[in-house]
């Protein structure tokens, strides 16, 4: 079981600042399909990606069941 | 005070500048954001920020180290704030110090630009009909 923190739009989208899953999935990249199937409306965003422990992370980078995971729409910071 | 700092408070400048003071440096550049009334000719009525906290100050951090490899930088502190601002209020200041003002010019600019780019903070703006989260969408 993993949670991913949501942010901004996403989680205006889901509803919930945290998103709880059963199954880790088994890369980044997964995961943004996963989230993408389930939520379309975040597909439809500029740019999604994942941060796992306070690091922007590729699609192929692998995702383990202590990871702090977080989903980072468009930053518009400053 | 922590050079590198996400606040619910107001931000005051002077506070900056006083923390990058240095008796080596012949320049300190600030930069100061301030919200804006209108954004493509719509009028805004007010701002709201939220904040990875963690992972914001972490680039923010590199961020601030990227500029000091890259300019003779003495100090650097960048203040962002986050929750409701009204018209006119201030959600970042940044503040370089550099024995030179070109320096400190080119690593205020870069320091800017580059955090508005990386750096894990959302802006929502709030108009008389709706809200809008800003650059979510094409």
């Amino acid at each position: 079981m993993i949670t991913v923190k949501l942010f901004g739009i996403t989680r205006e989208i889901v509803g919930e600042p945290v998103l709880t899953l059963d199954d880790i999935p088994t890369s980044v990249g997964q995961l943004i399909i996963s989230l993408k199937e389930t939520y379309p409306k975040m597909g439809q965003l500029n740019s999604l990606l994942v941060a796992v422990n306070n690091e922007y992370a590729p699609n192929d980078q692998s995702i383990h069941e202590n990871d702090e995971i977080a989903v980072i729409p468009p930053v518009s910071g400053g | 005070m922590d050079h590198i700092k996400i606040t619910p408070d107001v931000i005051n400048p002077e506070q900056l500048i006083d923390l990058v003071k240095r008796s080596s440096a012949g320049a300190i550049n600030v930069f100061i954001g301030t919200v804006r009334n209108a954004t493509k000719e719509k009028s805004v009525k007010q701002l709201e920020f939220e904040a990875y906290e963690p992972m914001a100050l972490k680039e923010m951090e590199k961020i601030a180290n990227q500029a000091a490899s890259q300019w003779p930088v003495e100090a650097v502190a960048i203040h962002h704030r986050v929750g409701k601002l009204a018209i006119g209020d201030i959600p970042v200041v940044i503040a370089v110090a550099t024995p030179h003002r070109l320096q400190g010019f080119e690593a205020c600019q870069y320091i800017i630009d580059t955090l508005k780019q990386t750096v894990p903070i959302w802006k929502k703006e709030i108009f008389e009909d709706g809200e809008e989260w800003v650059a979510a969408h094409p």
